[in-house]
């Protein structure tokens, strides 16, 4: 019995993931809980060994990234370890991350003045037991720098978000997601004054061996959640009842 | 065996000296310390100045006083010769690392193989007398093959401080008797006999000496000439978790020194590893044939007994050493604590391997940039922002309360708050629209105000009243608003911190 050429196709794409540091569905595998997101990566899992590198132009685009981010932090946590958060720009005022549900003093942070001790910290932190996580605010990050740490977190599954704040050029880097996270206006809670739940554009502008996106993301009490573009309706009428 | 050679530091004015320190405008004072002896008040030590004008130490202060016009009279502080003496006396372990304490006004040092780390004795107790004179100390300096003949020829020698091995009794003879340490009462029966210099009576019968003085003398004489030991009792410093390694061959690469301190660490961590102990801080001294001492040093922030760790810690500053013409002697000093319990409790659960892994990843980070870069926030009680957490002391202290969930907080807060134009209605209602750096933002949703007010026990100054904005294209901002409304005093608007 021959098998189709789509079912040829499926098996070659899954090897070639698992050689490339995609490990198929495991139970222990971490969810994120945004379904159209994640279905954007190969197996439809969120690569939690892998570096994730997030391009902002300006100030507000960066916080808004770095509020993405402790909500994906969170969810890595939770299974318990460290996060490393380095940077060169110093600027993370670490109580806000409660909201995102990270506990600050699970972070520590490593204030460096170059990038060149930046990349080498992220990379001795990538390869690092107990690290759940390694966040790193530097403004560029070169190919074979790129590589370097994608390589190390294939060894150790360590999750690495690179916050490129500003980048003279992106030009090509060896990670296997690249997100733009830009502020959008939220959506007023019916019936209560001030402001509605965060809400992010986020846009996959590249993901490796997976398909690129944009979708409209929404952090509230219950999480990341992908809100339909068009209403944003049903968000709405369920925190009414809740 | 080697022949031993012994230094002796004589601190002709060491009370005065430290006094004159402390207190630079006697430096051109006569003053002398006093004490009570019985009812009398006499002096115990004067300066140059004052013992120049004929003071002397044992004199009553009344008659000192007389004969020096202007002259300051200090308490004595009895037990401060003994601290000094040892203070000073640690100080000099760098020279050699047996030191020890003599009483009342010296220290002695056995030098046994040391000089030549200096180029020699004349270089070597030229580099002790300048570095203690440059530290406000006057001295007087003596080597000789004995302990004896050493203090001596600091005290009264007049043809240099080297008295060569074997030359004892040449340096001895001419000196005054009382240069032979013996008691006062004995001096004083030899000055009545007319015996002023050792070389009138060194040479005559013993049995008639100790007849006559009694065995002090004898001894005295024997153990300055070299026929007597002494037995000396060291200030101890030595580490008592130090390695050594001598080596047969200098070192001069990199290679070398990572495998000496290699062996260095085995040593060291196998008896570490007996006694359930571990390394926060070593160091490495490396002494070049040319007797200079190059270190480098590391740090643990938790008990670590892992060679390997704890090598990698020192890969990265080996380095900084410059062999020059070899290195022939690597020491390590280390400080050790009890090894560190598990602490499970601080990253909430853990992932099974402990937190050696994470300790040992800040401990490289430490060593390659500096503890400094290193931070940990942990929640602190005040409602200031800036205020509102403080730096952890330790990698694995915990908070000492809950953080706060129930205020908003930016994700970036600015150092300084950025001056902003604003427009707003009414009083104590959020801004419709701001200005930052040229750009208008129209203020579509906002929450406040949160009044923080100044803790004036710490800071004094105007309450901000904060509110969180949300502008047309849904970027955040956290403003505040420093001061009352309506009040004669100017209110400022400032942009604090971007939410997410």
């Amino acid at each position: 019995m021959s098998k189709s050429s789509a079912d040829i196709v499926n098996q070659l794409q899954a090897e070639i993931n698992s050689i490339q540091g995609y490990k198929p569905a495991e139970a222990a595998v971490c969810r994120m809980g945004m379904g159209p997101v994640e279905a954007a990566f190969p197996n439809g899992i969120f690569p939690e060994a892998g570096i994730h590198e997030f391009i902002t132009t300006c100030r507000e685009g960066s916080a808004a990234s770095e509020g993405f981010i402790a909500a994906l932090l969170a969810k890595l946590l939770s299974k318990g370890g460290v996060a490393i958060w380095v940077s060169i720009s110093h600027a993370l005022f670490p109580p806000a991350l409660v909201a995102y549900g990270v506990q600050p003093d699970r972070i520590v942070f490593i204030n460096v003045e170059r990038l060149k001790d930046a990349l080498w910290v992220t990379e001795e932190a990538l390869k690092c037991e107990g690290v759940a996580a390694v966040i790193s605010e530097i403004r560029d990050l070169g190919f074979t720098e790129s590589l370097r740490l994608q390589h190390a977190v294939e060894q150790s599954r360590i999750t690495g978000f690179i916050l490129r704040k500003s980048p003279r050029a992106i030009g090509s880097a060896a990670c296997c997601a690249r997100w733009r996270i830009t502020p959008q206006p939220s959506r007023s809670v019916a019936g209560l004054p001030g402001i509605g739940y965060r809400r992010w554009n986020v846009a996959l502008d590249k993901v490796r061996n997976g398909n690129t996106g944009n979708w409209l993301v929404e952090w509230s009490d219950s999480g990341l959640q992908v809100v339909p573009k068009e209403t944003g309706l049903i968000i709405e009428e369920r925190r009414n009842v809740g | 065996m080697m022949e031993k050679r012994f230094v002796s530091i004589w601190f002709r004015y060491l009370l005065t000296d430290w006094q004159t320190l402390r207190r630079p405008e006697l430096k051109n004072v006569p003053f002398v310390f006093t004490g009570k002896d019985g009812a009398r008040l006499i002096v115990k030590a004067a300066n140059p100045i004052a013992l120049q004008e004929g003071v002397t130490a044992g004199m009553p202060a009344a008659d000192a006083k007389a004969i020096v016009a202007g002259l300051q009279l200090l308490d004595e502080r009895p037990a401060l010769t003994g601290k000094l003496l040892a203070a000073i006396g640690e100080w000099c372990i760098r020279f050699t690392p047996v030191v020890m304490v003599d009483m009342p006004d010296g220290l002695l040092m056995d030098v046994t193989g040391c000089a030549h780390l200096w180029g020699g004795e004349p270089p070597y107790l030229k580099e002790i007398v300048t570095r203690l004179r440059a530290a406000g100390y006057d001295t007087r300096i003596g080597i000789a093959s004995t302990p004896g003949a050493a203090w001596a020829v600091a005290r009264y020698g007049k043809n240099g401080p080297v008295v060569p091995p074997g030359k004892q009794l040449e340096a001895l003879l001419p000196l005054p008797t009382a240069a032979l340490r013996i008691e006062p009462q004995v001096q004083l029966r030899l000055h009545k006999m007319g015996f002023w210099q050792i070389g009138s009576f060194i040479h005559m019968d013993r049995r008639m000496l100790f007849r006559r003085y009694g065995i002090g003398l004898l001894d005295r004489i024997e153990q300055a000439l070299g026929f007597k030991e002494e037995v000396l009792t060291p200030i101890q410093v030595i580490p008592p978790y130090q390695e050594r390694l001598p080596c047969l061959e200098p070192i001069r690469n990199a290679a070398g020194i990572e495998i000496a301190i290699g062996q260095l660490l085995e040593s060291l961590c196998k008896r570490l590893h007996s006694e359930g102990k571990g390394v926060r801080a070593a160091k490495v001294s490396c002494h070049r044939v040319d007797g200079q001492v190059q270190s480098i040093e590391i740090g643990t922030t938790s008990a670590s007994g892992n060679v390997g760790h704890l090598l990698g810690l020192f890969r990265l500053k080996i380095s900084s050493i410059a062999p020059g013409l070899g290195i022939e002697l690597f020491v390590l000093d280390s400080k050790v604590e009890n090894a560190a319990q598990e602490q499970h409790a601080l990253w909430g659960g853990g992932t099974g391997a402990g937190h050696a892994p994470i300790n040992e990843l800040l401990d490289r980070i430490a060593g390659k940039i500096g503890p400094g870069v290193i931070h940990r926030y942990l929640p602190d009680a005040h409602h200031w922002p800036e205020r509102s957490i403080r730096k952890a002391q330790s990698i694995t202290e915990l908070p000492a309360m809950a953080w706060r969930t129930d205020i908003q907080r930016p994700v970036q807060l600015l150092a300084d708050p950025e001056n902003i134009t604003v427009s707003a209605p009414i009083p104590d209602y959020p801004p419709m629209n701001f200005i930052h750096k040229g750009v208008l933002h129209e203020i579509s949703k906002a929450e406040g105000p949160e009044r923080i007010e100044q803790e004036w026990w710490l800071e004094n100054g105007e309450h901000r009243d904060y509110y969180v904005v949300e502008d047309r294209e849904g970027r955040r901002y956290w403003l505040f608003r420093s001061g009352h409304y309506g009040e004669k005093a100017r209110f400022n608007w400032y942009l604090h911190g971007y939410f997410a």
